[in-house]
């Protein structure tokens, strides 16, 4: 029986604010177990939070880039349950005045998958089980989190996929996360249910925590999909449940939970004053954010008139996005650019995290001035394509690679004398062009490269030599 | 022999006497009378030692602050570096801190000589200190009467001369109650003005640590010493008092209005009541406006600091499972059951009341029912205080509505000793500022209290007319014999 897929998804992000949500630790990853903590990221007695203003602002950025309403006045709540790796027994949290809400992430066929909302918290440490033994590093403990929830809005494992990667992206493009779900900074639970086709209520979900990949997300989804329709094609029920899905055998089994109870006794946390941000600040906020990736992705196409899989390849990096721009500040072409950026600069880098990264040794500046050599026409594709490797893999300017002489052009009488030189040079070749074999022309574009040292123009020799020889 | 900081600074600093000496005589007479009275849980008089010495240097280099070489007590809540800080809770055995709390980093910087931490009630929850593990520290006026609570130590320490004056924590009352069944003073400071920092907490919206002294004046150089705000504690308040409040102490009441609120005085002692009446008399001679107030929302003030305070306690005692600090079970076979077992067999009776009370409150299903709705009561109770204050300067009322209980007093139910907090908890719930000071003693010659109320941040006013009746009243209860002889 077919069944429809009901799907909401709740996003953990870790911020990348130097600081700890509460306390002065750093938030950087790893280190020696236990060293990045201090009395209040370890919860001893008689210590006290203090909000790092700096979350606030990055959670409101997260909520004006996924189109929220922020909400002037919000406080934070204590959610209480006791597990080892939370210190103090309660998690500071938001519960009913989150910071962000009732936003949306548009899909590329235009459908809007809603925001419900985005509050900020703090992550727990981490248990480590060893030799039988189960130690706890609260190095994490106290990194501040947004959790967003979306509605469940989402109806197939494309669709889930999609929208994680959107938000990814735009989380990474505002700066406010690098959403490593490897490392554990952007991590997925997917709600699922399924019912049956034009019904209006939803059917029993289950809970798929932790997932840490994009592609896991999606076959996930479809992985609980298969399991929840098998059991409601044999007539049984679902049980509202939490499971873990395993990548190895690509399958979702139940979890044990963390806790007997949902009963987390919100209350308001005593030690943290209720916070109002006025519109000024909202403002403030909105216009230091950047243009939003799916923006930029919009405008390439439609306004620079990128080829779509082109602008996808530059968009997506938000540093290759800005050296892109730089480069086309600088007056060089649209299409050289985009062209040398994917053909050259990206086959040096092998992976996704260098092209985030994208530290190159050259400007975008730098850059321009080549591709304006080629936009000119005094330097060919393939000598563009060559000198810019040769300037990343030194860092030197174009100046080094090509010198003043080479880039004055070959006049057309030099070309035209060339060309009659090559055809006296290759008289078989010529006599092979002139029965239809076409590719010896090639024999003579290879003399006149010779000779010019690459810079000739092959097109206006091209046609120079089909006169010549008759054609 | 009564200690008060300012007469001990003068001789301190004109070298009558040495900080070292000073320390040996409270050392020993804690010695010799410790044992006894039970005030101190913990020791400290290595470092006392060294902190008497280093006083010394300060003093010898001239202008050292007044505190500079006094002798003093902390409330076993108020964490202090290295030193065993536990809550006189079994849960926190052995707990020694890496940090300071503010007030003690505060208090180290004057030059303070730290003698030992106090007993108290087991994470200050009880009004007689008998809750604490260690035992009850005894009432020095009368051994066979509780010191109240939960502060007991803090105030006996100070009542039988071996502390000059020392810190208590005052979450419904646990400053002010034992000042008064000790004949003390103790002020509990407007919400926010004293950082809370270090302070282990029990109810986090209430809690405020303030000074026991002798005289209103040595509250006055305490509180002067140890307010101010905290970028370690979100909800303290760097409000600007001006000049030092304990040399703006002398102002007559003339013309100051002073509010008597009936509510303050149902079902109070009578004696207690003719004692209040007779202060408040005095205070009429000499000028001051009596105004008859009405704050009715104060019959609610007990059941919304019982549900608000313990609320409180019970997610801020979860952090105590035994596995990072404090004690932990001997045998377990998994983390739940060390978590159970070492929460069992850790916190007392009373602690466990309390977390239970306030799990249940806060509980799906209860929450609306009793925290929310102690939240709106205790706004409406914070407006009736705001209203009463556009009338009067302050609010005279008995601390307690009764003298220190017997030792071991049960009562009919925990209520009855819960109802002995009902003139000190309304001051919590809205935050302000309020004094015990001692005047009178009952037939048995135990002390009695009177209360003075400020509005939030007017601790100058407060202590201006409990200054001024301490200095019109005179002697109004007997001196306690013994202490350190200095």
């Amino acid at each position: 029986m077919n069944y429809e897929i009901v799907c909401g998804i709740e996003t953990h992000v870790e911020l990348a604010t130097k600081t700890k949500i509460f306390c002065g630790c750093t938030t950087e990853f790893g280190g020696e177990p236990n060293t990045h903590c201090c009395p209040v990221c370890t919860g001893q007695p008689g210590s006290l939070p203090i909000l790092n203003q700096k979350v606030v602002e990055y959670a409101i950025k997260a909520g004006l880039a996924l189109n929220c309403k922020i909400n002037t006045k919000s406080h934070m709540d204590r959610k209480n349950y006791v597990y080892p790796d939370l210190p103090k027994a309660y998690q500071i949290s938001q519960y009913d005045e989150p910071l962000c809400e009732k936003g949306y992430i548009e899909l590329d066929s235009g459908k809007r998958i809603g925001i419900t909302r985005i509050h900020i918290e703090e992550d727990a440490g981490k248990l480590v089980h060893e030799n039988g033994y189960t130690y706890i590093d609260y190095n994490r403990g106290g990194v501040p989190l947004i959790e967003i929830v979306s509605e469940p809005d989402i109806s197939s494992a494309e669709e889930a996929k999609e929208y994680a990667e959107k938000l990814q992206l735009t989380m990474r493009y505002i700066g406010i996360s690098d959403c490593k779900m490897q490392e554990g900074s952007m991590r997925c639970d997917v709600n699922l249910s399924l019912r049956k086709p034009g019904d209006s209520r939803f059917g029993v979900r289950t809970e798929i925590k932790n997932i840490n990949s994009l592609s896991f997300i999606r076959k996930a989804v479809i992985a609980e999909a298969e399991r929840q329709a098998d059991i409601l094609d044999a007539g049984g029920i679902i049980v509202q449940q939490t499971m873990r899905y395993d990548e190895g055998t690509n399958s979702v089994t139940p979890m044990r939970d963390k806790e007997n109870s949902d009963d987390y006794r919100y209350f308001p946390d005593p030690d943290i004053l209720r916070f109002s941000i006025d519109d000024e600040k909202v403002e403030e906020i909105r216009s230091s954010l950047p243009e939003l990736p799916f923006d930029k992705l919009k405008r390439y196409v439609n306004v620079l008139g990128l080829p779509e899989a082109t602008a996808r390849l530059i968009f997506r990096y938000r540093k290759v996005a800005e050296f892109f721009e730089g480069a086309l500040a600088e007056g060089a072409s649209v299409k050289n650019t985009a062209n040398l950026i994917v053909g050259t600069i990206f086959s040096n880098m092998d992976t996704e995290e260098e092209k985030e990264l994208f530290t190159t040794r050259i400007s975008a500046a730098q850059s321009a001035a080549l591709v304006k050599l080629a936009d000119e026409k005094k330097i060919n594709i393939g000598v563009a394509q060559s000198t810019l490797q040769k300037m990343l893999e030194s860092g030197k300017s174009v100046e080094e690679f090509i010198k003043p002489e080479d880039l004055v052009g070959i006049s057309d009488e030099e070309l035209e004398s060339l060309c009659k030189e090559a055809i006296d040079a290759n008289p078989k070749a010529v006599a092979d062009v002139r029965s239809g074999k076409d590719k010896a022309i090639n024999m003579l574009f290879g003399y006149i490269m010779k000779k010019t040292g690459g810079k000739a123009d092959i097109r206006k020799a091209e046609a120079l030599l089909r006169k010549l020889i008759g054609q | 022999m009564r200690a008060r900081i300012s007469e001990l600074a003068k001789r301190l600093q004109s070298r009558e006497i040495s900080a070292v000496e000073l320390t040996k005589a409270y050392i020993d007479a804690i010695e010799k009378l410790n044992p006894t009275l039970n005030a101190y849980v913990h020791l400290t008089f290595d470092t006392a030692q060294k902190a008497a010495e280093q006083a010394d240097q300060m003093l010898k280099k001239g202008d050292a602050p007044l505190l500079c070489g006094i002798p003093m007590a902390l409330k076993d809540n108020i964490c202090t570096d290295g030193l065993t800080t536990t809550c006189c809770s079994k849960i926190l055995k052995d707990f020694k801190p890496y940090y300071d709390a503010t007030v003690w980093e505060k208090l180290k910087a004057h030059g303070a000589v730290l003698l030992g931490k106090t007993n108290m009630d087991e994470f200050a929850m009880g009004s007689t200190s008998e809750t604490s593990c260690y035992g009850a520290p005894l009432n020095p006026r009368n051994t066979n009467y509780v010191t109240g609570g939960s502060s007991g130590g803090s105030a006996a320490a100070v009542c039988a001369n071996l502390a000059v004056y020392s810190l208590g924590s005052d979450t419904g009352g646990s400053i002010r109650q034992p000042a008064s069944f000790c004949g003390v003073v103790g002020l509990k400071p407007t919400y926010g003005a004293v950082s809370r920092y270090g302070l282990i907490a029990y109810g986090s919206s209430l809690d405020q640590i303030g000074p026991m002294t002798n005289s209103v004046k040595d509250a006055a150089i305490v509180f002067d010493a140890i307010k101010g705000g905290d970028r370690r504690d979100q909800t303290s308040v760097d409000y600007d008092y001006g000049s030092s409040l304990a040399e703006s102490l002398d102002r007559d009441v003339k013309g100051m209005r002073i509010g008597v609120a009936e509510e303050f005085f149902d079902g109070i002692n009578p004696e207690i009541k003719s004692k209040i009446e007779e202060a408040i008399k005095l205070i009429e001679r000499n000028g001051a406006v009596i105004e008859s107030i009405r704050l009715p929302a104060l019959k609610s003030a007990l059941p919304v600091y019982y549900i608000i305070a313990c609320a409180e306690a019970s997610s801020n005692l979860g952090r105590y499972d035994g596995i990072r600090y404090g004690y932990r079970t001997s045998s377990y076979a998994s983390i739940e059951e060390m978590i159970v077992k070492t929460r069992s067999e850790g916190f007392g009776d009373e602690v466990k009341r309390r977390i239970m009370l306030g799990t249940y409150v806060l509980s799906s299903g209860y929450y609306d029912a009793y925290y929310k709705k102690a939240c709106l009561i205790r706004e409406e109770i914070n407006r009736e205080f705001d209203a009463v204050f556009e009338k009067c300067d302050v609010l005279v009322a008995p601390t307690a509505p009764n003298t220190a209980f017997p030792l071991n007093y049960k009562g009919a139910s925990p209520v009855e000793i819960y109802l002995s907090d009902i003139c000190t908890v309304p001051v919590n719930i809205a935050g302000v500022p309020a004094i015990s000071v001692p005047c009178g003693e009952d037939a048995k010659g135990l002390p009695i209290g009177m209360q003075i109320i400020g509005k939030k941040f007017d601790e100058a006013t407060v202590l201006q007319v409990a200054h001024f009746y301490e200095q019109s009243a005179g002697k109004v209860i007997g001196d306690y014999e013994g202490g350190a002889g200095i």
